[in-house]
């Protein structure tokens, strides 16, 4: 996750190490609480190893160098598939909010465009559960077990709205 | 093949100057025979008043109306209500039963009030009942009747006269899970058999069972698209649910 999140700042422009947590900060407000100092520049290392960001060095005089990050085609590629990415193994509030802040952050896609693929595919997860209950006889184990999976996908479309309420603007 | 419903450039508008409501702007939108729409979004968003227009229960401030290959936003009130009782099956979110009438005759009304001879209406009916659940609850008033069996009573009700296209406002909004399930299994059914339907619903298991889904907001179409048919199962389902 913080991989994603990383890359995807670093999408709207190149930055400096530091710069970049700066603006980690400003985009993630309290979920920025899990990104440390140290944490920042692992990632950074990790994600230039395996070639999703290059580094130029800077000389600055009287000062330690400084690093400038850039995103390769590679990283920029992670990021569109990590934004349009629907599957949501178990609904991952956290993950897809983090999605939605930096993607109006790094103006890289429309929150509300996120909502409503997100919702797409919920909508065919809930149509799959509630056909597969309405073949079952009422009042079987299936049909009790299918309606808690309709309710669960129904409060994660619920969710969504709120999503949608939020960053659509709407009043 | 010409669409069952037809709608161009539908606007209606409530109020004037600053209190101007757009319930329903510049809408276009088309039903083909036989097809089950579901009309979703959230309250106010119009949704229910574009039924009604499609209805012919209210007019549009502009734009046109086609149902079965007619234009029905021109006509008088009485041509309207000739199009609704011969071409048009209403289902609401209260029933809106006859209180005083039995499931059966609360049923066979539309078709005598249609011209139908009493026994035709009664033998259609009671063949309605049947096909809906309800064989043996047709000497019942709806007072005794659970919401579900009243929600198919009423959806026989709506489709005693072999209607063109089945109108339902909110039909899952006053059901259980349990209930809700059978009104949807009914649809199916009749959608089987040829029926063109488009329903009203804000609920997202009932709009989730639909081939099309049609979301509205502020009066206008916002998203429109086909639900590919499930190939999931239920033991697909739920070996799903063990793992996480």
């Amino acid at each position: 996750m913080q991989r994603e999140v990383v890359l995807a700042l670093l999408a709207k422009e190149p930055s400096h190490g530091y710069e970049l947590r700066a603006r980690t900060e400003r985009a993630l407000g309290p979920l920025a609480a899990g990104f440390n100092a140290g944490q920042m520049y692992v990632t950074l290392g990790r994600l230039e190893q395996s070639g999703l960001v290059t580094s130029t060095r800077e000389a600055v005089a009287e000062r330690p160098e400084r690093r400038t990050y850039e995103l390769t085609a590679a990283g920029r590629e992670r990021v569109e598939e990590w934004l349009t990415d629907v599957t949501w193994p178990r609904p991952d509030l956290t993950d897809f909010h983090l999605k939605l802040v930096v993607a109006a952050a790094g103006r890289l896609a429309d929150p509300v465009e996120l909502v409503s693929a997100q919702r797409r595919e919920l909508v065919r997860r809930l149509r799959d559960a509630q056909r597969a209950a309405m073949d079952e006889p009422d009042g079987s184990d299936a049909s009790l077990l299918l309606e808690g999976v309709v309710l669960r996908i129904e409060a994660d479309l619920t969710w969504l709205d709120a999503c949608e309420r939020v960053w659509g603007g709407a009043p | 093949m010409s669409p069952v419903v037809r709608m161009i450039g539908v606007c209606k508008h409530f109020g004037k100057g600053e209190a101007l409501v757009r319930a329903v702007d510049s809408l276009d939108f088309e039903v083909s025979e036989g097809e089950a729409v579901m009309v979703t979004g959230p309250s106010g968003c119009g949704k229910s008043t574009l039924l009604q227009l499609m209805g012919g229960l209210d007019l549009p401030t502009a734009g046109e109306v086609w149902v079965g290959g007619r234009r029905i936003d021109r006509t008088s009130e009485r041509a309207r209500a000739r199009l609704r009782r011969e071409h048009v099956g209403f289902v609401f979110q209260d029933f809106h039963l006859m209180d005083e009438l039995t499931a059966l005759e609360n049923v066979e009304l539309p078709a005598l009030l249609a011209g139908t001879s009493t026994g035709r209406a009664r033998r259609r009916a009671s063949a309605l009942l049947e096909e809906m659940g309800l064989a043996d609850r047709g000497h019942h008033r709806p007072a005794q009747l659970s919401g579900g069996q009243k929600q198919r009573v009423a959806i026989a009700r709506a489709v005693v006269n072999r209607p063109t296209v089945l109108l339902a406002d909110e039909p899952t909004g006053n059901l259980d899970s349990v209930a809700t399930t059978e009104v949807l299994r009914l649809f199916d059914t009749l959608r089987a058999n040829g029926q063109t339907l488009v329903v009203v619903t804000h609920d997202q298991r009932t709009a989730a069972t639909a081939e099309r889904i049609v979301s509205l907001r502020d009066g206008a179409i916002v998203e429109d698209h086909i639900l590919a048919p499930s190939t999931v199962n239920a033991a697909d389902l739920l070996s799903g649910e063990a793992l996480t």
